[in-house]
């Protein structure tokens, strides 16, 4: 079972469904074929002649003949009603578009969608020893390579989803202290390691070799990155977010002022617009890419306060593209929806249990949320009803980190009880062959229509 | 349902083209969502007529509902709706598969003359629960619409009616050769609504 091969012949499939869509719907056959019955050809003819028939019948008109022609008028157009319909047609399903985006597979595979098998055991389970057991760390991301990067320790090891060979990236010694925070670039060649010094590391994942070091970014540890195109974003135990340009020497181009404590959530929308940011002072920042300044760095976009425990679990809706998931720690157990153009909060539910990391499903509208104690569970969600799918357990302690496949379909999760392990939980690779491998919202053009 | 306050067996023009705009509103939600033309997790549950009913959360589809239903009582006050016909079509031909057809008898009386009538309350909630019924089981003898849908619906008026700002003559959206079934009808003594679905013929039977 190999799923990168699988994902590759599953996207050369609209050449071999083309066909198969023809023959299947012949209404679909460009030639005009006139339907008779829905025709009313005897109110037609009588349109068509009626008023020629008048004129010429004018002199040796009849009474029966009159009478006739009113009766047949009478038949025909009088008694005849009005049919109305709404100038504005009702909007077609987005749920249906999406479909018809898929639409070869999904003909003939009408029923797929509604009975996704999802497994309740984990697709593979890898050790993961010396994981930091640190809510506040970000250690564990999925490339667009499909290899995934996990800190243990001093060391990032890389996992390739589609050949199961690993490899060890040895970042630093322990008076630099562990890793905290990795994150790969949207090539899928350069990742970025921050550690606990405060430093911040560039190695190029082919040639496994260091390319540079970002000094004098943060006063402490390091412990949330985020990719924006060339910039890289950290965020640090000083409350501080930096925007470093790592083309230029002097990389640092920007940052954001605003938090208090220790910033352990970043995340770039899609659109590169927005950066949101989570931090040990509960607060949840949206901040504007274009206002990010050396100077004066203070003004974000909206200032969140309603999580009452550290923001760090944050995710941008893919398919609107104003959407924010936000998760809370244990003091707070909620995952909030907002807008972050008004900054309005959308909807908050209780999860019972800390929110330590949220994924959006690419292919349906869910959302998967990994928690604390005491399941230590990864929870599927029905988003907007927010009706739980399903729980997934097997972790024995919290479940820190999640990461998702550049298909969109499995879930890597790594928790605090030395695991890793895989969820197909988004589907089958089949079936979300659209899935785009770059960082593109694969909903974006719906985003615009809106 | 303001109007019937003073007695509950009586029942007034108004109060009966609310009852009956009502039950399209619920009965097109019915629809769409029974014969899947919106996904499911876009709906949302409700109690009604005794039942569990469920209501679009779509906005969009939401509002159209609701200026339907709008319009609808409007013209049931007025006497001058025929029929009321739910269209449902493929999404990339166009073709019409299934019409729900709702015909629509007003007693001319009533309307001319003001007069009300008796029927409880309760009986015409009966009837329409049966028909509410019929509707949700319809998917077990109703073709598969196994594609990608939208849906329109029809108003048929008496010619004389001033076409609304926001409406337009249509087609009436026939299928030819179609496969009909009657369900239940309700009355509330002042509007009878007879219930009709047909469908396009399954192909794969004549084959």
């Amino acid at each position: 079972m190999d799923a990168g091969s699988r994902y590759n012949t599953s996207s050369r499939r609209p050449f071999s469904d083309h066909k198969l869509q023809r023959i299947s719907s012949r209404e679909n056959l460009d030639r005009f074929i006139p339907n008779r019955s829905a025709m009313d050809f005897d109110f037609a003819q009588y349109m068509l002649m009626g008023g020629k028939v008048e004129k010429e019948n004018q002199a040796p008109c009849s009474p029966s003949r009159e009478a006739y022609r009113k009766q047949l008028a009478e038949i025909f157009n009088m008694n005849r009603t009005r049919i109305l319909a709404f100038k504005n047609k009702p909007p077609p399903s987005v749920h249906t578009t999406c479909q018809n985006s898929l639409s070869p597979l999904h003909q003939s595979k009408p029923n797929n969608k509604r009975r996704r098998y999802i497994p309740q055991s984990s697709e593979r389970t890898l050790d993961a020893p010396d994981l930091q057991d640190d809510f506040y760390l970000n250690l564990l991301d999925w490339g667009s390579n499909n290899i995934f990067a996990i800190a243990l320790g001093n060391s990032v090891y890389l996992w390739d989803y589609t050949n199961s060979s690993t490899s060890e990236i040895v970042a630093t010694d322990d008076d630099n202290g562990p890793v905290t925070s990795i994150k790969w670039a949207p090539d899928g060649r350069h990742l970025a390691i921050g550690l606990n010094n405060s430093h911040v590391q560039m190695w190029d994942s082919s040639a496994n070799r260091k390319l540079r070091t970002l000094k004098d970014v943060h006063g402490s540890r390091v412990g949330s990155l985020d990719w924006n195109s060339q910039i890289l974003t950290t965020g640090g135990m000083d409350s501080m977010i930096i925007n470093n340009d790592v083309r230029i020497r002097s990389h640092v181009v920007g940052s954001y002022r605003g938090h208090s404590g220790e910033v352990c959530g970043l995340k770039w929308s899609a659109s590169g617009q927005q950066l949101a940011s989570g931090g040990n002072d509960n607060l949840l920042h949206i901040w504007d890419s274009s206002r990010a300044s050396t100077n004066s760095a203070t003004e974000w976009l909206h200032r969140l306060v309603d999580h009452t425990a550290a923001v760090k679990a944050l995710s941008w809706c893919p398919f609107q593209c104003n959407v924010l998931a936000s998760g809370g720690g244990a003091g707070d157990r909620c995952i909030k929806f907002w807008n972050t153009v008004t900054g309005a909060c959308l909807n908050s539910v209780n999860t019972g249990s800390q929110v330590c990391c949220l994924l959006w499903n690419r292919h349906e509208r869910e959302l998967l949320s990994s928690h604390g104690f005491d399941h230590n569970q990864l929870t599927l969600w029905k988003y907007p009803s927010m009706v739980k799918i399903t729980e997934l357990v097997g972790h024995t302690s919290r479940v820190l980190f999640m990461a998702q496949s550049p298909d969109g379909c499995t879930v890597a999760s790594a928790a605090a009880d030395e695991t890793l392990r895989l969820w197909n939980v988004f589907g089958t690779p089949e079936l979300a062959k659209t899935a785009p491998k770059t960082k593109t919202e694969p909903f974006v053009n719906f985003a615009r229509i809106r | 349902m303001a109007s019937r306050t003073v007695a509950k067996d009586i029942i007034t023009l108004r109060g009966s083209a609310a009852i009956v705009s009502e039950f399209f509103g619920y009965a097109a939600n019915s629809i769409l969502y029974n014969r899947g033309v919106y996904p499911e997790e876009s709906f949302a549950k409700v109690k009604k007529y005794g039942l569990p009913m469920l209501l679009t959360q779509d906005e969009g589809v939401k509002s159209f509902i609701a200026n339907l239903t709008a319009q609808l009582s409007e013209w049931l006050e007025a006497g001058q709706l025929q029929r009321v016909v739910l269209v449902i079509m493929s999404k990339a031909t166009n073709e019409v598969l299934e019409r729900w057809n709702f015909s629509i008898e007003t007693d001319s009386e009533v309307v001319e003359k003001g007069v009300s009538k008796e029927k409880s309350d309760k009986e015409i909630m009966r009837e329409i629960q049966a028909i509410m019924r019929q509707i949700a089981s319809s998917i077990t003898y109703l073709p598969c619409l196994d594609e990608p849908c939208v849906f329109d619906v029809l108003a048929y008026t008496d010619k004389d009616v001033a076409v609304p700002f926001t409406w337009i003559e249509s087609d009436p959206k026939l299928i030819a050769n179609p496969q009909m079934v009657k369900l239940h009808s309700f009355d509330t003594k002042i509007h009878k609504v007879d219930t009709l679905v047909s469908y396009k013929n399954d192909e794969w039977d004549e084959q």
